[in-house]
């Protein structure tokens, strides 16, 4: 057996790294909160109407509100269900969103009593592949939810979400090749600071401005990944009852829902990273304001911006969903098999040709 | 006891428990779910080898995709423990032989094997070489191997394809 470096570790170096991975971790639970909060907020105002506003000023308190009211609610385990996966279906819902986490850039680095401390749980050099591994591990939690119900309408809802996350697995797989083959690495840390480099404070160097069409393909099926409008079959109301929880309630009920909020956060911060810079603040020279107000500053500004393209994509998840009504099913299928894997194929053939061109 | 030795006998315990486990269960969900425990040890042993891509990529791959595929299958069947069909003296006994000759198979070639020293060539495993070697040594098995992909794919599709009359009558508006 080789000894491997990183598993030789000093007390500090995993003091630290706990810390990082429970600040981020409570972080994402409060962001999603308030991401259902904000949603609640966001549909009122597009269909002309208050949304709630009785919990708190501005109806501020109304998510804790509703955890509570989940975590008092009666817990209803169905007789004939199977118990053991019933009970670890949320579960595994919940985990798999909050895995993806670990690699994700959240800031530069900074300095607390002379050690250098990177705002990364773990800088892996496959971490897009790692992304992938999570996501391929999403379909359990519904999947098993939805069969160790024994409903057959979950069951349905089950296969729907679990066909539909393998489908546009591929697309979004495909789309990122080409982002792949421009930076060459797969590791995230990388290519945020890759993008950096670029002119105007790094702002001409975001991969969004390089692969507009794959920045599309990959946000079309981050929307599908996460079962969001219109790609929410697995939750269509009006054909399936509820979906693959129905049999669900109590806290149960509320992880999985809570899990696809906790999705739509990660995935931002994943399309963020990818094409927008990550913790880059566009027209600003990092290295440079790091001199001038010191490291923790600009990394405390860095992930301010980073937070605020993150919020942007929530509000887009949010602003799509109260705008665009629901495929259907044979159309979600056409979208992902028929026309983004050739999309994304042809994209993939562009961009090679054209790397090929410019550097000989 | 140094920390990867600690970590490798805690995988194998794993795999090997959960490997039990994935024969023993009576519920074909149970065991399904218990391969992808046997999977995630294996990809622990390949992350303790520094091979990260082939960790990360036997659970797309395995874990991911295949094991996706079988839990469909066996949900939508619905086999239950009560429903298992009764094998016959004979069948027990071709399945004995099967597996014996195959355990033999496999603890005749290990017996030979010498421990291969390519594990200190430090990133052999990494995306990096790999993808060096895969196209450079080993381009044109890699080339077959994606063509009998692809014939797979080919072979799924047609007999996955209904019957032209069929199809017009009944699934063209489904």
């Amino acid at each position: 057996m080789i000894p491997i470096q990183f598993l030789v570790i000093d007390v500090w170096f995993g003091l630290e790294k706990l810390l990082l991975i429970g600040g981020i971790i409570s972080f994402s639970l409060v962001v999603a909160m308030y991401t259902t909060f904000a949603e609640r907020k966001i549909a009122g105002f597009m269909q002309d109407r208050r949304g709630p506003n009785r919990a708190g000023p501005f109806g501020i308190l109304q998510p804790l509100a509703d955890g509570l009211k989940l975590f008092f609610k009666e817990e209803i385990i169905p007789l004939t269900s199977n118990k053991s996966l019933f009970v670890l279906g949320p579960a595994l819902a919940m985990l798999t969103a909050m895995l993806t986490s670990a690699v994700i850039p959240w800031g530069s680095q900074i300095e607390i009593a002379g050690r250098t401390v990177s705002l990364q749980v773990a800088d892996v050099n496959i971490g897009i592949l790692y992304v992938f591994g999570v996501v391929s591990l999403g379909v359990y939690g519904i999947m098993i939810g939805g069969w160790s119900s024994n409903n057959k309408f979950s069951l349905l809802a089950a296969v729907r979400g679990a066909s539909q996350i393998i489908s546009y697995e591929l697309a979004m797989g495909l789309s990122l090749i080409s982002l792949l083959m421009m930076t060459g690495s797969l590791s995230l840390k990388t290519i945020v600071e890759q993008q950096m480099q670029g002119g105007w404070g790094g702002f001409l160097g975001w991969n969004i401005l390089y692969q507009p069409l794959a920045f599309l393909i990959f946000l079309i099926c981050v929307f599908a990944e996460c079962n969001r409008t219109p790609f929410d079959l697995p939750e269509a109301e009006n054909e399936l009852n509820f979906g693959y929880h129905q049999e669900y309630s109590s806290m149960k009920l509320g992880l999985y829902l809570f899990s696809e909020y906790v999705n739509m956060f990660i995935s931002s911060a994943v399309v963020s990273t990818l094409f927008f810079g990550g913790y880059d603040i566009p027209f600003v020279n990092e290295s440079e304001l790091a001199s001038s107000i010191g490291v923790n500053l600009v990394a405390l500004l860095g992930f301010l911006t980073f937070f605020a393209k993150i919020a942007f994509f929530l509000f887009l998840f949010i602003w799509v969903r109260w705008t665009i009504p629901r495929f259907r099913y044979d159309q979600l299928m056409d979208l992902g098999w028929k026309k983004l894997i050739p999309l994304a194929l042809a994209n993939l053939l562009i961009t090679a040709v054209v790397i090929l061109t410019l550097n000989k | 006891m140094p920390i990867t030795e600690i970590l490798f006998w805690a995988l194998s315990a794993a795999a090997i428990l959960a490997a039990l486990l994935v024969i023993f269960s009576k519920n074909p969900v149970h065991s399904v779910l218990w391969l992808i425990v046997v999977f995630f040890a294996i990809s622990g042993h390949y992350v303790l080898l520094n091979a990260q891509f082939l960790a990360i990529v036997n659970m797309i791959v395995y874990a991911g995709a295949i094991m996706v595929l079988f839990l469909f299958v066996i949900m939508l069947m619905n086999m239950n423990a009560e429903q298992e069909p009764n094998k016959s003296k004979w069948m027990k006994l071709a399945g004995i032989i099967s597996g014996g000759s195959l355990m033999l198979i496999l603890v005749a070639s290990l017996k030979n094997s010498t421990a291969i020293a390519g594990g200190q060539d430090a990133g052999i495993g990494l995306i990096q070489q790999l993808g060096r070697t895969l196209f450079s040594d080993y381009v044109v098995p890699f080339e077959i191997s994606s063509i009998l992909f692809l014939s797979a794919m080919v072979g799924a599709i047609i007999l996955g394809k209904k019957e032209k009359n069929m199809n017009e009558t009944n699934f063209s508006k489904f």
